[in-house]
């Protein structure tokens, strides 16, 4: 277990109700763990707790605990006691994350990928430049772009911009990576692609994606969280959620029956 | 009936734009004629005191640069503020809408106002006391374009660079001003072309001079005044110098406008 959420409520400013209710969710080491449920149902309120993203809008709450393996030590720590920016900062480069909408910088494709290495503090060119080079063929994309590494991020098409985008995340050797529905903006054969990618990228790091579509969650993930108006109504293997969930609702969603 | 209303409507409209166009190149076709005529080498190379135009147009080119120097910056913190750090508070959409307000200040209060607080407590009027009036002027039309401009640019963006570990004002400074930066330098193009042509800021701020000068603790030249003051004058030659002045500010202008126009039509294609 890389991370471990126990007993969480978020609650968004102002509202009155919390959006998510107790959630106690694990997410397994070198594994993919879908969240899947309807639209408001909280998978990406949850998703976006688990490296605080929310906290650049101030006045939302945090209850219970989100626990992160520390591996140096082994030790679970809870990543909602962080107050520090810098600890902000080193929380974000271990658990990375991928947006609906393909979001590359308005720089090359090389400084995409170089930006957040040069923030973790590497400085020295060849460094970079393995680096750079390393992020791009572990997403698949190094081939397309190598001769024109100069260019402008914004000019690849949208599966190359994702691609990109996890390419920047995976240089900065994370240990966690969330993915917040990302192919709901792509072409089916950069979806499939990038579903590829994710699997290939969980022998490294481990993975929670939030997807509406289900085929895509029974194709790609090792676990399935059901999530109901905040509330996580089932967690268990992906085969059993699909084939054999033990609860009335799941099983309604998974044939369709609402949602 | 209903048809004739709706011929009458047309006919009225494309009438009153036609009057509107009709007056717009009826300027521009005068000041062309007066302007072109009167144009020559001896106005570029002489001061107004020789009858020339060189000090002036050097003079109206540094308070508006001055202006930029110190208003661009100003207008910039102050509408990176209302993006991204003021969450939309009730401070922040009172400063937005103080900020148009000035905009649409008359330029002569903005020019009283510099008088009273700059001019009056050293004594005399000053180059500096131009530029900052001018600044003034510029500084709510960079807060604007500055804010919306941010505003433009997608969330998303400004959450995939906290993902990736950078610090906020990082995400802003290497990430988010670099995707509004086309519109950002536009809006400033613009605010430039409003200011430099602009006489009633500078009428008792900079005043005016015949001399050529960098000096700007007095009375600085500047092309608007000369031509406000000049287009009175009895002489004949002087009054044609307004003209060619008149029509080199109006082409300066033009093309910054089009110049702007042409970099925002690029950048949305």
């Amino acid at each position: 277990m890389i991370m471990h959420i126990k007993d969480f409520s978020f609650t968004y400013k102002g509202a009155s109700k919390p959006s998510l209710k107790n959630i106690n969710l694990p997410i397994l080491e070198n594994k993919v763990t879908a969240l899947i449920g309807p639209s408001g149902c909280g998978k990406s309120t949850l998703l976006r707790s688990m490296n605080r993203i929310h906290d650049l809008y101030p006045g939302n709450k945090y209850e219970g605990e989100i626990l992160l393996k520390n591996l140096q030590n082994q030790k679970m720590e809870n990543i909602l006691e962080i107050k520090k920016e810098n600890d902000f900062i080193a929380l974000r480069q271990r658990v990375g994350m991928i947006f609906q909408k393909p979001t590359p910088f308005p720089m090359s494709i090389y400084d995409n990928i170089a930006y957040g290495l040069k923030l973790q503090g590497i400085k020295d060119k060849t460094e970079l430049d393995k680096r750079v080079e390393d992020a791009l063929k572990g997403s698949a994309l190094f081939k397309e772009v190598k001769d024109r590494l100069n260019d402008d991020a914004r000019g690849l098409s949208g599966g190359q911009q994702q691609r990109l985008c996890i390419a920047r995340a995976v240089a900065l050797k994370p240990e966690v990576l969330l993915f917040d529905e990302p192919t709901s903006a792509l072409d089916p054969i950069s979806t499939s692609a990038i579903e590829e990618l994710i699997v290939e990228l969980k022998e490294e790091v481990s993975i929670a994606i939030v997807t509406h579509n289900m085929q895509q969650a029974s194709r790609i993930s090792d676990y399935t969280a059901f999530m109901y108006l905040g509330d996580l109504i089932e967690y268990d293997k992906t085969e059993t959620i699909f084939l054999n969930p033990k609860q009335q609702m799941t099983e309604d969603y998974i044939t369709g029956k609402f949602g | 009936m209903r048809l004739l209303i709706n011929k009458l409507v047309l006919i009225l409209s494309t009438l009153a734009a036609l009057l509107g166009i009709g007056f717009l190149f009826w300027i521009l076709i005068t000041l062309s004629i007066k302007g072109i005529s009167a144009i020559n080498l001896h106005i570029f190379t002489a001061d107004l005191v020789d009858n020339g135009l060189r000090n002036l147009l050097f003079g109206q080119f540094v308070l508006a640069l001055i202006a930029v120097v110190i208003g661009v910056p100003i207008g910039m913190i102050a509408g990176i503020y209302l993006q991204e750090y003021s969450y939309n508070s009730k401070y922040a959409q009172f400063i937005r809408n103080l900020s148009d307000v000035m905009m649409s200040a008359p330029s002569i209060v903005i020019g009283t106002f510099v008088y009273a607080i700059v001019v009056n407590p050293i004594g005399h009027v000053s180059g500096w006391a131009g530029a900052i009036a001018l600044a003034i002027m510029m500084i709510p039309i960079v807060v604007r374009t500055t804010d919306d401009m941010l505003g433009l640019v997608p969330t998303e963006l400004r959450e995939a660079g906290v993902a990736i570990g950078a610090p906020k004002y990082k995400v802003i400074f290497n990430i988010i001003i670099k995707a509004a930066k086309v519109g950002i330098m536009t809006g400033i193009l613009l605010a430039f072309a409003r200011i430099i042509g602009e006489t009633a800021p500078l009428l008792f701020t900079s005043g005016n001079s015949e001399f050529w000068t960098t000096d700007l603790n007095n009375e600085f030249p500047s092309l608007t005044v000369a031509i406000y003051n000049l287009a009175t004058m009895p002489n004949e030659e002087l009054v044609n110098i307004a003209w060619a002045g008149a029509f080199l500010l109006t082409m300066f202008v033009l093309i910054i406008n089009l110049l702007g126009r042409f970099i925002t039509k690029e950048k949305t294609k």
